[in-house]
């Protein structure tokens, strides 16, 4: 553990990605197998079960700690994290520990069959061993919230560099299903793949966005100095759905999202057309609430995706269907590396031979000769349920994450209106202590009303302007939140907009977001609540 | 009723009995200072009483200005009110101000630290009936290690970079913590140089008869390419500048109280944070308050919401004033490390 937590606190303390990957590397090789492969579930989002609540673990830390419960709660609100503050207000450490990391996490799950006041015993008893760093990583894993500054892609390249196997050989090794407890770095490591896992999902093929806000919109002549000849290029429309690999292999179906959960029981209505599928095929997709013949908006899907029982209403209001772009395995085989109009042609085949026409779905082609007919075509996007295009390279290969060159986004604008900041709250991680979540308004006759949250979008030179703002213009606090005297106008993004009878607006928005600061308006330039009630259309 | 001995105005804190104030931040006739930290030593008043160590700084810093000193301990009168200077150890030069007329004892803060870093005259409480106190880390998550836990990692960390040919740099407010870190660097390990700002706050205070040890000026001369493994010591407000950048293979680390915070260390996108403060933790602020045996405490700047409420909780009579102090290092992310840390 010891090792653990300074590999943690190294990765902390440099921002260069190949100082990351060599104490990465450094790292591996200095550990046992056992922690190799913990380490690598950790950092792929594998945590251990949860064994004790956050509220319990939060309890006993403040009998430790010997301060009231508010003082806590303030203390909490400043850090921003609760493994961290708790290692910060814990007494002094009484003695050390040298247990591994390995060790810790089986201790972690061997808590499963203790009572509550052994748990409490096991856990103060630890705490007494770690000094800060040790009780902070530890807390993390403990509370089910660990989470590294170290994208994936640094992990497997590091691991690459170690051992001598290609990075997307790798990557593709620890998708899908897998625990340390029955996979070890040996089996990870082996020349040939030694995985039987047959849920296991190809990496998903990532795409770069052509234009990140709506302040860099790119021109059709811009788009052909930068893609060139449009023949080159295949397009579909960019569904808002859930992106999904359906897999059906040994007579078993298993579908996957893109953050690699095992979603096959939330999408019954594509049972069917998966298991009439030929052994060993693989697509890559849109899972996506339908209509007759029409996609229905992204918030109809989400309506039934935190469900734990479909009941037979939500079948009924929300039907899915499955709107197939690629295939990736087909007679059992890995057809990545072969071109995208083989693959095309592929799936336009298996598409053909479906008798489940009406729920697998393939996504259409949009056919165009010029940039300028498709920048057109873009703006029609709305009216198509669509987010914009998907621009793909005819000849390339299906690729593992997110390369440049191959594969693009190119989204509609965001939809926007100007609003004043009217509650502030501080944020998280490297936001904490900073007043950085906003509540934003818009006027409603002479009121302002409170429609949308947001935080992201700001410089961190901004945010800490508006933090000044925030703690100079305090009206009142609520616990952690904060009136603020109306004052700045924002520009706020958004995806897409719906009534809402949960919300004093009355809508609530997609995806919504900060453009940017409108210096240059005052609070009476801000929109008016009619102007979000004219998009509800 | 009468008034209070202290109380806090627009200007500042002002002793109606004696018609001073202590660390006004608007213009007075009479202003006593606790120490030359910008947020406290402001411009512009007609006459200034401080610590005879802070005197070259506090010309350095405001020009030629009426200035009066005393020693620690060494009392004056004004206006038959009884004025003297305790140690704070917040940095060099650095005073309580004890405040007596008609037997009733007020005692100002300023800042103040209680571990001896072995540079300023190390804290002393004074017994009194109100107690005026900075709380800038009045929070129990702030808890500081021995400054020489903190000169260690950091000779280690300036070792390895050394070792791969980098330039170290470290940021610290010019008075006070540059003179800590230089105190605290190992000089074997290679050479320490200083950004003009602060090698000028070190020429101030050798006047004043404070002996440093010798680090290089960075002039416009300097080859930059020669500091490879040696250590800049500048301000905050350097850090990210064309200054630094023009630096080959630079690796820096913040030094602040503010450090302790894993989400504010991020924030810097600094490569190291060593938290070296010098302001009182928790505990210290806690330990000072309890030694001077007040009746009242009144909190000035930090986390004054919180933490008059624990001492209240804890039995004292603690409220909050509406300050400027500490106010400045709001302005910008940069002038935070500046004055607080």
């Amino acid at each position: 553990m010891k090792d653990f937590a300074k590999l943690f606190a190294d990765l902390d303390e440099t921002n260069k990605t190949n100082e990351k990957i060599r104490i990465l590397k450094a790292y591996f090789m200095y550990v046992p197998d056992a922690d190799k492969i913990n380490t690598l579930a950790l950092f792929t989002g594998r945590k251990p079960k949860r064994q004790i609540n956050s509220t319990l673990v939060k309890t006993w830390a403040m009998e430790l700690s010997k301060i009231p419960v508010w003082l806590f709660e303030e203390s909490y609100q400043v850090v921003g994290d609760l493994g961290e503050t708790i290692a910060l207000l814990l007494p002094e450490p009484e003695g050390s520990q040298d247990k591994s990391l390995t060790e810790w996490i089986a201790e972690i799950n061997n808590l499963a069959s203790l009572k509550e006041e052994e748990r409490k015993l096991w856990l103060v008893s630890s705490w007494a061993v770690m000094d800060r760093q040790e009780r902070f990583v530890f807390n993390k894993i403990l509370t089910g919230s660990f989470r590294v500054g170290v994208s994936q892609s640094l992990i497997v390249k590091a691991l690459a560099d170690i051992s001598g196997l290609d990075a997307s050989v790798l990557t593709h090794r620890i998708m899908g299903n897998w625990d340390p407890l029955h996979f070890s770095f040996h089996d990870l490591m082996q020349e040939q793949d030694a995985s039987d896992d047959i849920s296991r999902p190809y990496p998903f093929c990532l795409a770069y966005p052509i234009q990140e806000t709506s302040t860099q919109v790119k021109s059709a002549e811009e788009m052909e100095l930068a893609l060139g000849n449009p023949e080159a290029w295949q397009a579909e429309w960019k569904w808002d759905g859930i992106r999904a690999q359906a897999i059906y292999r040994d007579k078993e179906i298993f579908i996957w999202s893109r953050g690699e959960d095992l979603v096959t029981d939330k999408f019954p209505e594509l049972h069917r057309f998966m298991m009439d599928l030929p052994d060993g095929t693989v697509l890559d997709g849109e899972a996506i609430c339908f209509s007759g013949e029409c996609p229905l908006p992204f918030n109809v899907l989400q309506t039934r995706i935190g469900r734990k029982n479909l009941t037979k209403k939500i079948l009924t209001e929300s039907p899915m269907a499955f709107i197939a772009y690629d295939c990736l395995e087909y007679q059992g085989d890995d057809i990545r590396s072969m071109p995208l109009k083989y693959r095309r042609s592929i799936l336009e085949k298996l598409h053909a031979e479906s008798p489940h026409q009406d729920i697998f779905r393939l996504s259409a082609i949009v056919g165009f000769s010029n940039w300028k007919d498709l920048y057109a075509l873009r703006l029609q996007s709305r009216e198509n349920v669509a987010e914009g295009f998907m621009l793909k390279r005819i000849e390339s290969v299906y690729q593992t994450g997110r390369k440049r060159g191959d594969w693009w986004k190119w989204k509609v604008d965001p939809l926007s209106v100007d609003a004043v900041m009217i509650y502030a709250q501080k944020g998280h991680g490297r936001r904490a202590d900073l007043y950085s979540d906003y509540t934003f308004a818009v006027w409603d006759g002479d009121k302002l009303v409170p429609f949308a949250k947001a935080y992201s979008g700001l410089t961190d030179k901004e945010m800490s302007q508006v933090d000044q703002y925030v703690k100079r213009n305090t009206l009142e606090k609520f616990g952690p939140v904060r009136t603020v005297k109306p004052g700045l106008v924002f520009e706020i993004g958004f995806e897409g907009i719906n009534q809402s009878s949960r919300h004093k607006s009355g809508v609530s928005l997609r995806f919504p977001r900060i453009l940017r600061w409108r210096h240059d308006k005052k609070i009476e330039d801000a929109d008016h609540i009619e102007v979000l009630r004219a998009l509800l259309g | 009723m009468t008034q209070p001995l202290l109380q806090f105005n627009d200007k500042g804190i002002y002793c109606a009995a004696g018609d001073f104030y202590i660390d006004p931040w608007r213009p007075v006739d009479r202003a006593v200072i606790t120490h030359a930290h910008s947020d406290h030593a402001y411009w512009g008043h007609k006459h200034y009483l401080a610590h005879s160590l802070s005197r070259e700084v506090l010309y350095y810093r405001l020009g030629e200005i009426s200035l009066e000193t005393l020693d620690y301990e060494q009392e004056t009168l004004i206006n038959g009110v009884k004025v003297s200077f305790y140690p704070a150890g917040h940095i060099i030069g650095s005073a309580q101000v004890r405040v007596e007329y008609k037997g009733e004892v007020w005692v100002a803060s300023g800042d103040y630290k209680l571990e001896d870093d072995g540079l300023s005259t190390p804290f002393v409480p004074v017994k009194c009936h109100t107690f005026i106190s900075e709380c800038t880390f009045g929070m129990p998550i702030y808890k500081w290690q021995p400054q020489q836990k903190i000169y260690d990692d950091m000779n280690q960390w300036w070792k390895s970079n050394a070792a791969e040919g980098r330039t170290t740099f470290i940021a610290g407010y010019s008075l006070g913590k540059a003179q800590r870190i230089l105190q605290g660097l190992d000089l074997s390990i290679g050479k320490v140089y200083l950004h003009g700002v602060i090698a000028n706050t070190n020429e101030a205070l050798e006047r004043n008869g404070i002996h440093l040890p010798e680090a290089q000026r960075v002039t416009p001369e300097l080859v930059r390419e020669s500091a490879r493994g040696g250590l800049v010591i500048c301000p905050p407000s350097a850090v990210g500048s064309i200054w630094m950048r023009r630096f080959p293979a630079v690796s820096f680390g913040y030094c602040s109280g503010w450090m302790s915070i894993r989400g504010a260390k991020k924030r810097r996108a600094a490569d190291r944070g060593f938290v070296l403060s010098d302001h009182a933790d928790w505990e210290g602020l806690i330990t000072a308050i309890k030694a001077t045996e007040c009746e009242s405490v009144c909190l000035t700047h930090g986390s004054t919401a919180s933490f008059s409420r624990y001492l209240r909780e804890q039995g004292f009579d603690a409220y909050e004033a509406n300050t400027q102090y500490g106010l400045e290092e709001e302005e910008n992310n940069e002038t935070i490390l500046e004055e607080k840390g």
